[in-house]
């Protein structure tokens, strides 16, 4: 009873924060709306016992992807309400194959069973007994699927070194330090010694201006 | 009760929420990587919900590939969006095909 009423609050609760998404005039309620959907989704792991992933979750998709959308959202500079334009053209269109995507989902999804050839098939069973999510997600993911999880590591350093590849960009007139031209700055084309006459000055052109301060 | 039917609904209706996000939004591409978002999200409903019913851990495990992929993906996507705003002063998807060679 108190299984089901978990269920259908955080249910309605991610549809509606879903659709809003969608549906939000301003982008940053749509991400604002979406952390609100991906928190019950988190509730709706937590209620079938896969705490592990709930966690991932809040951690992962709240904590990073939401918040550097928002980042980017907030960033740039865009008027929103020109983007608006054809988003009633669309919604007939959209709604129908929206509509018929839905009923088909939810026939094959509503009326699910399993039969027993899944049932036996099962990779690596559950553990029961005190053995926990976590623990149980544990064993398997450092042993068996261990080249998987090194994968995993890889997609997300490529993703960073193509984020920071991509987003890099050195502006014309920023001075920036240059160690390999400081080290291979020597006596030689750095400093001229000039023995100027008394009273005469420096001639700034070639003497010591060019000297001290040409590259 | 709640069985694996219910999940697999709820799975259901944010998944076409996120493909009619993507229908309905079609000039605000970053309302369309949200929708994606949404589209991964049901996805993993789906993955955790086969694998607690079903008694296997491998969906599990499986749906924080698909988590790990959905990050990586929010931030080259991110990341395109704003490179192309600062060359073009716009993001409007309709002037995505200048950005052939």
């Amino acid at each position: 009873m108190i299984q089901a009423a978990v269920f259908y609050l955080f249910a309605t609760v991610v549809c509606a924060s879903g659709l809003m998404v969608i549906l939000a005039r301003n982008p940053v309620h749509s991400v604002l709306w979406l952390i609100l959907a991906f928190f019950n989704a988190a509730g709706l792991f937590l209620a079938i016992g896969a705490e592990f992933i709930a966690m991932i979750l809040v951690i992962v998709y709240v904590g990073a992807v939401a918040v550097l959308f928002l980042f980017v959202v907030m960033m740039l500079d865009i008027d929103f309400a020109k983007m608006r334009a054809g988003f009633a053209a669309y919604l007939p269109f959209g709604l129908m194959l929206g509509l018929i995507l839905a009923i088909e989902l939810v026939l094959v999804g509503g009326a699910w069973a399993f039969g027993d050839l899944a049932v036996q098939a099962r990779a690596a069973p559950a553990p029961g007994g005190d053995l926990s999510n976590t623990q149980a997600i544990g064993t398997i993911l450092y042993t068996d699927y261990v080249f998987i999880f090194q994968l995993a590591g890889m997609i997300l350093l490529t993703a960073m070194v193509g984020a920071i590849v991509l987003t890099l960009r050195h502006r014309p007139g920023v001075k920036r330090q240059d160690v390999g031209k400081q080290n291979a700055r020597t006596p030689a084309n750095a400093v001229t010694i000039t023995r100027p006459t008394v009273g005469a000055g420096v001639d700034t052109d070639v003497g010591v201006g060019s000297g001290r301060l040409g590259q | 009760m709640i069985g694996i039917g219910h999940y697999l609904v709820v799975g259901a209706i944010l998944f076409t929420l996120g493909v009619l996000g993507i229908f309905i939004n079609r000039k605000n591409i970053i309302v369309i990587l949200m929708s994606v978002e949404l589209i991964l999200l049901a996805v993993n409903i789906n993955l955790v919900a086969f694998s607690v019913f079903l008694g296997d851990m491998v969906g599990q495990i499986f749906a924080m590939f698909v988590l790990t992929v959905a990050a990586g993906e929010a931030a080259i996507g991110l990341a395109i969006l704003v490179i192309y705003f600062r060359n073009r002063g716009t993001i409007a998807v309709d002037d995505v095909r200048q950005m052939r060679g």
